[in-house]
């Protein structure tokens, strides 16, 4: 009982901290490298809530493609160190006021209702085992599963119509 | 095992700061990994209420989640690449024209 708190604030700390040091670190490579830690810490919280299948997939479209995706295309562009001051002051304040303001609604809202929401209760034992996620997504899902395909080959094709060089 | 709230209050902190990062940073780059950080918090608080309900919809929610993530950063990086090529920056600030 006592590691499962120590495990869950360990990475919380985690979490909040890389994502604190992405929001503010002025090379955005090291801000990739930090939203790298933060999907790790998120992957173990998703093995702690018994979706071992989605933490897998986490770690490996997530962290991996789409973090490799971004760090190659920051370097591709050299744009480590562009963007670093707003043209309007007020912009910054304004916009980490707000977003306090957002913060600080949201936990109201969640410690206000804490005693609604249900306890979790143990789960059974094939719960979010990969042969019950596939189960899902191949019958109960499928439509939406074979419509994915087509979002993913659009964006393919709407990348390379993208990044063609002007003919 | 931990209650529900917390996950859910982690699951808050990191989508506001993710907000946060899209108002601040003038960095487009950096612009769409705070978005790619609220996602997740999203997906967060998805699995979680699936492992509270007993639902697996909410575990197959977050694969369409990370499929229309994988899509839009893929082209979001072509359009980011293609403006850079013609304004040489990728600074949202010096996005202020619909014909580059």
């Amino acid at each position: 009982m006592e590691s499962n708190w120590l495990l869950f604030f360990g990475l919380a700390l985690v979490a909040v901290v890389s994502a604190l040091g992405m929001l503010f670190s002025r090379n955005a490579v090291y801000a990739a490298l930090f939203l790298i830690l933060n999907f790790s810490a998120v992957a173990i919280f998703y093995l702690l809530l018994s979706a071992p299948f989605i933490a897998l997939a986490q770690v490996t479209v997530y962290a991996g493609a789409i973090m490799v995706l971004f760090l190659f295309v920051i370097m591709l562009l050299g744009a480590e160190q562009t963007g670093r001051t707003p043209s309007v002051w007020w912009v910054q304040p304004l916009a980490l006021s707000m977003g306090g303001i957002l913060l600080v609604e949201t936990v109201y809202i969640i410690i206000t209702q804490r005693g609604n929401l249900p306890a979790p209760a143990a789960p059974a034992p094939v719960f979010g085992e990969p042969i019950t996620v596939g189960e899902m997504l191949f019958t109960q899902y499928l439509l939406p599963f074979e419509v994915t395909s087509i979002l993913l080959l659009v964006a393919m094709i709407g990348a390379i119509v993208l990044s063609r060089p002007k003919a | 095992m931990i209650p529900t709230a917390y996950y859910i209050g982690l699951s808050a902190i990191l989508f506001a700061i993710g907000a946060m990062g899209v108002l601040i940073r003038r960095n487009s780059i950096v612009i769409f990994m705070s978005v790619e950080l609220m996602l997740n918090a999203a997906n967060l608080a998805f699995v979680t209420f699936a492992r509270v309900y007993q639902a697996m919809s909410g575990q197959i929610f977050v694969f369409f989640v990370m499929t229309v993530a994988a899509a839009e950063v893929a082209v979001g990086l072509a359009l980011i690449v293609a403006i850079f090529r013609t304004k040489q920056s990728i600074d949202v600030d010096q996005m202020n024209s619909l014909k580059g």
